[in-house]
């Protein structure tokens, strides 16, 4: 690879490539390999999170026990959101943005390139920590993957477990998002300014900063939790003169805001693929940045659209009702934009434009069942049913996976310099997406029929949308191996990418070779000076 | 363009098809929950609104501005006024949907002059009514047969049951055209007390009350769910109230103040009498096949969801009565751990949840069942003492 480089850069004796052997990927401090490795996690927590998913579904295929104890289903429901959050989108948003960020801003690496290789290595064994809780007595988590008090405190012991694998996830990204704070301020391009980075810096930018303000209450909480349940303080505790309501309130400021960094940087990616296949400059570009940031904030001060069940006072219903309808000002400003973006463009549909436009058309029904589910009074009935199940499906599933996978398509060729096969690509795209809305549609239905969520058996009303989801599930799950194969396919080899991939493709990643090389922009572009 | 006029009508039928077939939201039997409905399907024709127009221009640019049909692209990128424009129109729809929606909310917080007050508590998993201004009092569970049914492997045939997963034994019994209040609360974790057809739905937490209220229209049969996650068996404690007339409803009340109405007795009539009777067999000598009897009744009802109905439990979660040093131990602690409970775990304390023949019976059953073979009897008196 380093000749390859030097076909771009005055060649200087510190270009070298990667260490031989396996110790490359442990000691690895270069930002592409890390982005790899944290990429390649991803998919592999991306088939575990589904296999649960299909255990669940497996269940609820028909009325009655058929597979399961309930026990264990309630750890699967658990277990499976928790591996998606934090073990599926999450490090694949971070493994992009270590990929990306360096090559778009014009830097030579990230800013902290030993705290960047702690900060992947500490994720396997978070994840086998949490993982090998199902294989203890009692199983593992099986409270929900909000482990609300006191339910969760009922757990077994290895309860203790979870929390400190969620403490070693929260370290990890935490000092992820140091770093790429770091790097977009120290590493950018000399003359490159704030409003001249593409999107997908910009909305990790913020992304970076909400992950610093809200993880750390996340640790406070489950520490919290921590203490309840084995050093007998009584935070959550009533009966100790302690307040279950006050962890849901904790929780949740940080869990909206998570709910954000799950999608702003699918925000960022989708506003760098649809311009480049329409052929046409982003519109909006300023406003989008801003909508961004309005958006963040505004997730700060929502939570308890949560908890509008636990008996709030009617201002504060009233205050978070209003609140939450604010946040489709922006994401509508957003929608809005990558439409005028696609207005009279010059478009083509390759894989990464088709799973682009899939997270449009799908995202925004998701935001529209999210506009219904602020209406407050409607949402006490909507609240904790398969509506709400459907909802939040329909904006993390075609929302996050499928702005990964826009991703993984828009880019794997400047990775790999090999082209990916168009035609399965395609294939894969159109398989899922009709599986997907098999999957999740009929949950609307179902959810305001009455059908209450994480439950593993439920009464005949619901049975053949249930079935149907089912099936749904099952197509979905298995057509993410045409993913795999394509993706394999195109690291082995195929048609010889070009420096720029793609007819429309604007931005400074595209002006170094194909495969990048191990180290990019040694020297800094001009460009912007 | 007459793809997506297709694909868009046949999208519609779809939609009126699900709605028409008990797939939407029920309109329901209370001034709240007729709003509510209202208010739903407001906002969700305002989305599909949203959604057609936003898919059209979408679907639009996407078949005529497609680079194999030659289009050229433009190099616009910017335009202040359609920023203000689609910022603002979006505002106005927001605030016009907002004041109907905050109405409605300002009338489901209003508990003021109920006439009648019911206490909801949660138990893991079951709930426990009390009507305040008349002292019934009595725990409401999934009905026994649909309890057999449900379990892993059964064999049972569930699509026999009318209404599967929401019977209970006792239902709770309310009035027509009188404003209910309920006061919500648990005695282990976070329930969550829903009646779709009322549009309540309320959190049930440890140490809290929460209220709520409902003035039922039409007499019926209405039931609901669990909703808040609360264990192993969320899925399986129903709500099932009967709406019954003004006159029902005292007649009711009176043929049942204020006795309590439990498992042992439940489907039968429970009166004054019933109190009477119990103070009597709480005295009397039991002998060891009545006791294992009632027991084992009582066993599947309080006991099989966690320690399963063969006793062996669920290990790690929770313990086996099957050989257990307690169970075929020295009575207090036997007796003490089902009375009292076991603070910080899921084991409840069953004190206010059985009667004296029931606690006596059930701690029989399990030091002679499942290979327990202790051979001894509690006796309903012993328990009687404790209180």
């Amino acid at each position: 690879m380093s000749t390859a480089a030097a076909g771009h850069h005055e060649h200087d004796h510190d270009d070298h490539g990667p260490a031989k052997g396996w110790t490359r990927w442990l000691f690895t401090t270069n930002h592409k390999d890390i982005g790899t490795l944290y990429l390649w996690f991803s998919l592999v927590m991306f088939f575990i999170g589904g296999g649960m998913a299909l255990i669940i579904r497996a269940e609820l295929f028909q009325p009655g026990l058929q597979l399961v104890d309930p026990l264990f289903f309630n750890s699967m429901t658990t277990m499976h959101a928790l591996v998606m959050i934090f073990g599926v989108v999450m490090p694949a948003f971070v493994g992009l943005a270590n990929w990306m960020i360096p090559m778009m801003i014009g830097g030579p690496d990230m800013a902290l390139p030993r705290l960047n290789n702690w900060s992947f290595w500490i994720m396997p064994f978070a994840f086998t920590l949490l993982l090998s809780t199902l294989f203890m007595e009692g199983g593992g988590p099986a409270g929900g993957w909000t482990l609300y008090a006191p339910l969760s405190l009922q757990g077994p012991d290895s309860f203790a477990f979870v929390i400190f694998a969620i403490h070693f996830m929260g370290i990890s990204s935490v000092m992820g998002s140091i770093n790429i704070v770091a790097t977009i301020f120290n590493m950018r391009a000399p003359g490159m300014t704030l409003m001249q980075m593409p999107l997908f810096v910009w909305t990790w930018l913020i992304t970076a900063y909400l992950l610093i303000a809200v993880i750390p209450v996340l640790a406070g909480a489950v520490t919290m939790l921590l203490t309840d349940r084995f050093f007998g303080t009584s935070f959550f505790n009533a009966a100790g003169g302690g307040d279950p309501v006050m962890y849901q309130h904790i929780f949740w400021f940080f869990g909206h805001p998570e709910v954000y960094i799950l999608i702003l940087p699918a925000f960022g990616i989708i506003s760098s693929i649809i311009p480049t296949f329409a052929r046409k400059p982003l519109f909006g570009y300023a406003s989008m940045v801003y909508a961004t940031g309005s958006i963040a904030f505004l997730s700060f001060i929502v939570w308890a659209h949560h908890m509008f069940t636990v008996g709030m006072p009617l201002a504060g219903e009233m205050f978070f009702m209003f609140a939450t309808m604010m946040i489709s000002v922006p994401t509508g400003v957003k929608v809005f934009n990558w439409i005028a973006t696609m207005w009279r463009g010059s478009m083509t549909f390759e894989t990464p434009m088709l799973f682009a436009i899939g997270f449009l058309v799908m995202f925004t029904i998701g935001g529209l069942s999210g506009l219904m589910l602020a209406i407050t009074p409607a949402d006490i009935q909507y609240h904790d049913t398969y509506f709400v199940v459907a909802h939040f499906h329909y904006v993390l599933v075609p929302g996050a996976i499928y702005s990964i996978m826009a991703a993984t398509y828009y880019w794997l060729p400047k990775w790999t310099g090999n082209m990916y096969d168009e035609k399965w690509g395609k294939i894969h795209f159109w398989v899922s997406t009709v599986f997907l809305n098999v999957l999740f549609f009929p949950m609307h239905f179902v959810g305001l029929a009455g059908m209450p969520r994480r439950i593993p058996d439920y009464s005949m009303q619901f049975a053949d949308w249930n079935a149907v989801a089912t099936i749904g599930a099952f197509g979905f799950g298995f057509s993410q191996l045409i993913f795999v194969w394509v993706v394999l396919k195109c690291v082995k080899g195929g048609e010889k990418a070009t420096d720029e991939v793609w007819e429309g493709a604007e931005g400074l990643e595209w002006t170094v070779p194909s495969p990048a090389p191990y180290h990019t922009f040694e020297k800094p572009p001009a460009q912007f000076s | 363009m007459s793809l997506i006029l297709r694909v868009f009508v046949a999208a519609m039928l779809l939609v009126s098809i699900a709605a028409c077939t008990g797939n939407n939201m029920p309109v329901g039997v209370t001034p709240i929950s007729k709003e509510t409905y209202g208010l739903h399907m407001m906002i969700f024709w305002v989305c599909c609104a949203i959604g057609a127009a936003v898919f059209a221009v979408m679907f639009y640019s996407m078949f005529m501005h497609r680079k194999s049909k030659g289009a050229k692209p433009a190099d616009f990128h910017e335009s202040t006024l359609v920023e203000i424009i689609w910022t603002a129109v979006p505002l106005v729809i927001l605030i016009a949907v907002a004041i109907p929606a905050a109405k409605t909310l300002i009338a489901m917080e209003d508990t003021s002059d109920a006439e009648v007050t019911i206490k909801v508590t949660g138990y893991q998993w079951k709930w426990q009514y009390e009507y305040l201004d008349s002292g019934i009092s009595f725990f409401s569970t999934l009905d026994a047969e649909h309890n057999v049914a449900r379990q892993v492997g059964s064999g049972v045939d569930v699509s026999k049951f009318d209404n599967y997963l929401k019977e209970v034994d006792n239902p709770l019994v309310l009035p027509v055209g009188k404003k209910i209040r309920f006061l919500h609360t648990s005695a282990d974790v976070i329930h969550s007390w829903w009646v779709p057809d009322f549009a309540v739905k309320k959190d049930a937490i440890p140490g809290f009350i929460n209220e709520n209220w409902a003035f039922i229209e039409e007499e019926g049969t209405y039931r609901g769910k669990c909703t808040e996650l609360c264990g192993r068996d969320h899925g399986f404690m129903p709500v099932v109230v009967e709406a019954v007339s003004a006159e029902k409803y005292d007649a009711w009340v009176a043929e049942n103040s204020p006795a309590k109405i439990t498992i042992a007795d439940s489907g039968a009539a429970a009166g004054a009498a019933v109190t009477a009777t119990a103070d009597a067999d709480d005295d009397r000598e039991w002998q060891m096949d009545e006791l294992m009897a009632t027991g084992e009744k009582v066993y599947n009802q309080a006991c099989a969801s966690c320690h399963q109905v063969d006793g062996k439990g669920l290990a790690g979660a929770f313990p086996a009565i099957a050989g257990s040093a307690i169970a075929t131990g020295d009575h207090d602690a036997h007796i003490n751990i089902v009375y009292a409970g076991k603070p910080g775990s899921a084991m409840a304390a069953f004190a206010a949840q059985l009667s004296n023949t029931e606690i006596a019976s059930v701690l029989t059953y399990q030091r002679n069942a499942f290979g327990n073979n202790v051979g001894d009897t509690i006796q309903p008196s012993a328990i009687k003492a404790l209180r």
